[in-house]
């Protein structure tokens, strides 16, 4: 029988599904080009002829340099304390558990402006906790690239904590079980069965992480300020370019986007199908 | 297996410290030899009074096993058999009881801290470390030099037959070889009790004899308690020294295998083991079985020796048989029936009658056929006294 032919049989043989109900279809196909359509808009307009110049131009570099370190510093502080306070949350009983869970994803919700607001007036030179610091440390956090850090943390932990939090509870807790009834303590079943079990949701987590604190906009600039050098990170440096130069505005933006992708496709290669 | 080669630290009651020790013996689980057995020092092995609230029911059942003795806890899906052996190792608590090995008192002890090896039904290996690190994980939280573990884990797993598999992730194992690994795992903590959760439910059943023996001549070497939950009458009999038989959270029948299998006490234990099985009272020659409503006059079962009092009465379904009309012989057991319902059984047919008294009967092809039974006809059945079993209940 031909090759024809046998197509032919077998799309007589196949299983019709019925039509794919159009009333999902639409919106799907809008949703889509809603989402699509803008990076388009960023290549079409883009100044292609003096993009070389503009993204080696100096400003931009340094934007960059400290919108990757400080977003790579805000997830390994996030992991450093999120990690444990998943597993707090997923696998301990104290009072006020709910309560604390509740607490932790209050920044996932209110605006980063406010959250930076409040970070001011606790971390601020006058704030609760910032006078002290000051007092007696000399340490002055507004304004500073450690500011920019906090200010990331503040708002991207709770996507690795919630992300965390959520792999632990997936995962079969009778592996623990049978790690202590071999002697492990609690710490070392932890460390030796719970954390390379959950490794993939803990890498996941991180990724949202550090994308969020790339990305983060309002509590920066109202914590840390917009300092070129210091604490202008790549998202602030789009919104001051578009003001008076928006072809800028679009190398920076695209720069962003091209890194951010680059970095989750490495992370997602590594992780994701390395499993 | 060896005595050697599971390399017991476990000091032998009475003997004093440091006697009968293993290879690597410096591995040690915080049971210190030198205490030696308690007040009363002949208790050695499992003494344990198991009360917990389990869900919807209440466990409670006492167990005891001797050093070296496989005690099988047998007993329907959702009877608690597996609670009660995560009760032992401390994986759930107690509401009420004990449980003292070896004279020592563990009800309270962390489950880490406990002098036991488990095997879970799926063997729960490490995905992410080898067969071998698997095996050094216990031996590594006891506290051993990473080497030491290393060295007392090949040298298990050469014991089970699996040198060659000591680098291969979990994954890459075949049932039977996962159950060795996980076997392996257990027993390099040395410990004291070893607790045995469904070994053999994750096998299939073509590999299961060869694993079960196997596994038999393993748990021989040991000489630590050995508890092992299986639904499995056959695997019960196989391993185990003694059985107790668990249903809604207590022990309704405990014995060797062989009484369990020749007089069961519960409906489902004589399902278990294949008996039709009877409450009744003995008058002498014969035994009253308890009347059930509907059932019109009391059944006598005449039995071999004279017998009073309350009893159960046992026979095996090959040892119905069945005739067309009143049999005129030796036969002092002959009851009117009709014919509940016919299935394969085996190499036999085993046909269901309604009673009095309900029973099964298993008949060759060929007597089915001849006495053309279907379901509602009316059949005797005859059952020689010689052939039925009765014990005091």
């Amino acid at each position: 029988m031909s090759a024809p032919a046998d197509r032919r049989a077998g799309r007589r043989t196949r299983v019709r599904a019925g039509r794919t109900p159009w009333i999902l279809v639409v919106p799907a196909v809008v949703g889509v080009l809603f989402l699509v359509l803008p990076f388009a808009g960023l290549l079409v307009r883009a100044p292609w002829s003096t993009m070389g110049a503009r993204v080696s131009d100096p400003a931009v570099l340094s934007a960059l340099w400290l919108s990757l370190s400080t977003a790579s510093v805000a997830t390994a502080v996030s992991l450093l304390f999120g990690v444990p306070l998943a597993w707090l949350l997923a696998r301990t009983r104290f009072p006020g558990r709910r309560f604390v869970r509740a607490l932790v994803t209050v920044p996932l919700v209110i605006p980063p402006v406010v959250g930076g607001v409040a970070l001011l007036l606790v971390l601020g030179r006058n704030g609760l906790v910032g006078r002290y610091l000051d007092a007696w440390f000399g340490l002055t956090l507004p304004f500073t690239p450690a500011a920019v850090v906090i200010a990331q943390v503040f708002v991207a932990m709770p996507f690795l904590v919630i992300s965390v939090e959520g792999a632990l509870r997936g995962a079969d807790r009778r592996y623990e079980e049978a790690a202590a009834t071999l002697g492990a303590s609690r710490a070392t079943v932890f460390a030796r069965v719970t954390l390379p079990m959950v490794l993939p949701g803990i890498a996941a987590g991180a990724a949202l992480c550090w994308a969020r604190a790339l990305g983060e906009f309002g509590a920066t600039i109202t914590f840390a300020g917009n300092f070129p050098g210091t604490t202008q990170t790549m998202p602030l440096a789009v919104y001051i370019a578009m003001q008076r130069d928006p072809e800028a505005a679009i190398v920076l933006s695209l720069v962003l986007l091209l890194v951010s992708l680059a970095v989750l496709g490495t992370l997602r290669e590594r992780w994701v199908h390395a499993r | 297996m060896s005595r050697d080669a599971r390399g017991s630290s476990r000091p032998d009651p009475g003997t004093g410290p440091g006697s009968d020790r293993g290879p690597g013996s410096g591995i040690g689980h915080g049971s210190d030899p030198g205490e030696g057995p308690g007040p009363g020092g002949a208790a050695s092995g499992l003494d344990a009074v198991l009360r917990a609230r389990l869900g919807g029911f209440a466990l409670d059942v006492s167990l005891t096993a001797a050093p070296g003795e496989v005690l099988a806890l047998l007993g329907p899906n959702g009877a608690g058999k597996s609670s009660a052996l995560r009760v032992l190792a401390g994986l759930v608590p107690l509401t009420g009881g004990h449980v003292r090995l070896d004279s020592r008192d563990e009800t309270t002890t962390a489950v880490e801290h406990r002098p036991i090896g488990m095997v879970f039904q799926d063997y729960l290996l490490f995905e992410h470390m080898s067969a071998l690190d698997n095996v050094a994980f216990g031996p590594r939280c006891q506290g051993a030099a990473k080497a030491e573990a290393r060295a007392r884990a090949a040298e298990l797993l050469d014991h089970m037959g699996l040198a060659e598999h000591a680098r291969t992730r979990p994954r890459h194992l075949s049932g039977g070889q996962a159950q060795r690994v996980a076997l392996a795992r257990a027993l390099a903590v040395r410990p004291r009790m070893l607790l045995l959760d469904e070994p053999m439910a994750a096998l299939d059943a073509s590999t299961r004899i060869d694993v079960r023996s196997r596994l038999r001549r393993l748990l021989e070497g040991f000489d630590g308690v050995t508890v092992l939950v299986t639904h499995d009458p056959l695997e019960a009999m196989v391993l185990a020294d003694r059985v107790a038989v668990i249903e809604s959270g207590r022990v309704v029948q405990e014995g060797v295998p062989a009484e369990v299998a020749r007089r069961p006490r519960t409906a489902y234990v004589a399902r278990l083991v294949g008996l039709n099985l009877f409450r009744g009272r003995g008058d002498g020659e014969a035994v009253v079985l308890d009347a059930r409503d509907g059932d019109g006059g009391p059944t006598r079962v005449a039995v071999r020796e004279p017998n009073e009092g309350p009893a159960l009465v046992a026979f095996p379904p090959r040892a119905v048989a069945l005739y067309p009309e009143h049999p005129h012989g030796s036969t002092r057991n002959v009851w009117r029936s009709t014919v509940d319902g016919i299935e394969r059984f085996g190499d036999q047919v085993r046909v269901h009658l309604a009673g009095p008294p309900a029973l099964v009967a298993d008949i060759t092809p060929a007597a089915l056929a001849d006495l053309g039974l279907a379901h509602g006809d009316t059949v005797w059945a005859g059952v020689k006294a010689s052939e039925v079993e009765c014990y005091p209940r």
